[in-house]
């Protein structure tokens, strides 16, 4: 079985990391070896943030190869933008469409409005979630993470009851009908969005 | 197999070490090593705590094994420059106890300020170096480090990079085992005196010797065979990229570098025309092979020593196949550096040297973010405690005005002794301590000046002022940083003062969670009184946004520090509640 790579990309705060770390149990939960690892700066909150799941059969790189990620998971459209070109041709994205206005250290150039334009002219699927309203909306911003999550399930081949056992263990119990509410979301929304 | 957890390479070498049965472990807080101890701390039978810096960190532990029980000591690279003096000097005594050095290396340097290779200390010091490949590896190396240290009687030093330390993987665990303690035997001339040192000198060449023997049956030095075309030296997270790569290859897998197993080495390579030595950072293996007189490899000539490795990188070197570019060329992709968070106590600093348009020495936390625009007001930031010796020398050199800033974590670590020969040698230093309660950057670790310990006990809690005042400073000064005026005038106070003064900028992180309990009074701007000066963007807080209109606070952000209303000309940026 050949091995599946998601990146998954947000700002500093925005829980990639947890989304990533949640895949990665998931694969676990469904059989699987799976590698998980992340990369940021030196400081808590605001930086880019990414991080690296795979999982097969044998994984050996914690980073996926440039050019054979099957999946990109984007918090935020800029950082889809900063790290599609790790995706394979005609990978999917699935980008929230949110927007965190980096701050300025002498780059005056504007925010790139035509990411997911831009992203669809490079031939990859985009799927464009309001994740961040989806997830205010069920009570708290901070669940747009497992939101996309839900969209990704969708795409990859991991069984539903290794998603639902995830969240039932690694999320707190005060969070978990808030988190399972926002997966169930990104499950019925992913598909309506789609662009070619 | 057992039960399979997921673990990062960090918790699954506390594991290993618990696993091995530690006792006692220390160390300071540097990324990537941290959650080595704070996972060690977890476990009841572990006694671990943070120490003031890594050498009384090394020397603890040190202590510990000395006197008859498994130890460890962690850090993350240039802690072993702090250590460097006992972990030169143990190895000719030898340990008692198991006793294992966690040493963090990291390459591309994610969060450090240089990116030595820490590989070449275990040559200098002639300790045993292990390397693992993962997550699961890293459980049981950490085990055999132990063994390996209670079986040679000397420290063992264990090498993780960022990759593996922040990697998840599945680990099968173990269980662990006690040990009795080992009773310690005063014997002085194991421990003692350069006429004792000169025969322990002559034994540690003998030990190396039978180190260099083990290194020739060492179960972690492995032969992968593979096609007969491509010949592979590698090691550690490098050799999951060759086999990411080219799985076809034949490899010669590493997991002890120092020292190296000469015969089966040579007899390796002697299978080859040439042989690929693939691996981060230096070339130590390749070098240490050529001294070997192993010469038909080819490594750094392939293998940039610049930042970390890949994948791609790797392929590009054994298969030349090009490595592919990003997008920015087509498109926008602005940077996101990381940013002092909103609220940050660090901000009114900053603000106020900017505005007083000293030189600042740095130092080192989340407060080296200074350096960046809009504050641009450090000038230098080099290592551990620098600020002050730094802000001295350059008084020396005839800077008139010189304030140094230093963290209250690091000023425990090694800014005191700074602080020190500025009064003894009478130099008008001037230091901002800006003391937010914890260490910062590296995830707001317990430490002297807290009043925690690691394991969450109750401790003393440093007393700075009356430490400061009883080495000798005259001018002590406590400010609220998110108090502008205030901030200036004591810093004015302190540079005009003729001798070494001393401002306490006191407020804590705002992710404390002391911090976020406290009632939150968000700002607002009322745009008809803004003149779009733009003064409170020189904030560079993220809270603060420049929208379609003029600036705009995000309210769910903002922590009420009121320091961009403090800069606002007209008072366009009020308190929600006072709307």
């Amino acid at each position: 079985m050949p091995v599946t790579n998601v990146v998954i990309a947000g700002v500093g705060g925005q829980g990639a990391v947890l989304a990533s770390e949640l895949l990665a149990l998931a694969a676990m939960e469904a059989g699987q070896d799976v590698k998980q690892g992340e990369f940021h700066g030196v400081a808590q909150r605001g930086g880019a943030v990414f991080s690296h799941v795979r999982f097969g059969e044998r994984v050996h790189s914690p980073m996926a190869p440039r050019g054979q990620v099957d999946v990109l998971v984007a918090l935020e459209k800029l950082e889809a933008l900063r790290y599609a070109h790790f995706l394979k041709p005609g990978g999917i994205v699935i980008v929230n469409d949110h927007q965190v206005e980096p701050v300025r250290v002498g780059d005056s150039r504007p925010y790139p409005e035509d990411a997911i334009e831009f992203l669809s002219s490079k031939g990859f699927q985009v799927m464009v979630l309001e994740a961040t309203q989806q997830a205010l909306a069920l009570g708290d911003h901070r669940a747009a993470n497992v939101v996309l999550l839900g969209a990704l399930a969708n795409v990859l081949d991991l069984p539903d009851d290794a998603w639902q056992r995830t969240l039932e263990r690694r999320i707190p119990e005060r969070h978990l009908e808030l988190n399972r509410r926002a997966f169930a979301a990104g499950r019925e929304a992913a598909p309506a969005h789609v662009s070619e | 197999m057992g039960i399979v957890k997921l673990m990062s390479g960090n918790d699954a070498v506390a594991r290993g070490a618990w696993e091995a049965g530690v006792v006692f472990a220390a160390g300071y807080p540097g990324t990537p090593s941290t959650e080595v101890l704070e996972r060690l701390a977890t476990y009841d039978e572990v006694d671990a705590h943070w120490s003031t810096n890594e050498k009384v960190a090394f020397e603890e532990a040190m202590g510990a094994a000395l006197g008859g029980v498994r130890s460890m000591v962690t850090m993350k690279h240039v802690g072993l420059n702090v250590a460097a003096d006992p972990f030169m000097v143990f190895p000719y005594a030898g340990t008692n106890a198991g006793f294992v050095v966690l040493v963090a290396d990291d390459p591309g340097m994610y969060s450090s300020q240089n990116e030595q290779d820490s590989r070449y200390f275990a040559k200098v010091a002639k300790v045993p170096l292990l390397e693992p490949a993962d997550a699961a590896e890293a459980r049981a190396v950490t085990r055999d480090a132990f063994e390996l240290s209670e079986r040679f009687r000397t420290p063992v030093m264990l090498r993780t990079t960022t990759r593996l330390a922040h990697t998840r993987g599945l680990v099968e665990p173990g269980e662990r085992t006690e040990r009795e303690r080992k009773p310690f035997s005063r014997q002085v001339s194991q421990y003692a005196i350069p006429v004792y040192a000169r025969f322990r000198r002559v034994e540690l060449e003998a030990k190396l010797g039978q180190l260099r023997e083990f290194a020739e049956e060492f179960p972690g030095n492995v032969i992968e065979e593979g096609g007969a075309e491509i010949g592979v030296v590698t090691h550690g997270i490098p050799y999951q990229y060759v086999k990411e790569v080219c799985p076809d290859a034949t490899i010669f897998r590493l997991g002890m570098l120092y020292p190296l197993p000469e015969r089966r080495l040579k007899e390796f390579c002697a299978r080859f025309a040439t042989v690929f030595v693939v691996e981060e950072s230096e070339g130590f293996i390749e070098q240490e092979m050529a001294a070997l007189g192993i010469h038909n490899v080819i490594g750094k000539a392939r293998f940039t020593n610049v930042g970390e490795l890949g994948a791609d990188l790797v392929a590009a070197g054994l298969t030349g196949a090009p490595v592919p570019g990003d997008f920015s060329a087509e498109t926008t992709i602005l940077p996101r550096p990381p940013v002092l968070c909103a609220g940050c106590a660090h901000r009114g600093v900053f603000t106020t040297l900017r505005k007083l348009g000293v030189l600042v020495t740095g130092d080192i936390g989340c407060y080296t973010l200074g350096c960046l625009p809009p504050y641009q007001a450090i000038h230098t930031t080099f290592c551990m405690g620098a600020s002050i010796s730094n802000a001295t020398g350059f008084q020396r050199a005839g800077e008139p005005r010189v304030v140094a800033v230093i963290g209250d974590s690091t000023f425990l670590h090694s800014g005191l002794p700074g602080l020190v020969s500025a009064v003894y040698n009478q130099v008008p230093t001037t230091v901002v301590l800006v003391d937010n309660g914890t260490t910062g950057m590296t995830g707001h670790q317990e430490h002297p000046g807290t009043g925690h310990t690691l394991k969450g006990k109750p401790a003393p809690a440093v007393d700075y002022e009356a430490l400061i005042r009883a080495i000798g400073v005259e001018q002590i000064e406590v400010v609220d940083p998110w108090d502008l005026e205030a901030t200036e005038r004591a810093i004015r106070a302190g540079l005009d003062h003729a001798g070494p003064a001393v401002i306490i900028a006191r407020r804590f992180c705002r992710l404390l969670p002391v911090s976020k309990a406290e009632t939150r009074v968000p700002y607002r701007v009322v745009l008809e009184d803004c003149i779009q000066c733009e003064e409170c963007m020189e904030t560079g807080c993220p809270a603060l946004v420049w929208g379609a209109d003029g600036p705009e606070i995000h309210e769910w952000e903002c922590t009420g520090c009121s320091l961009c209303a403090q800069l606002c000309a007209t008072e366009a940026i009020v308190a929600t509640e006072v709307a």
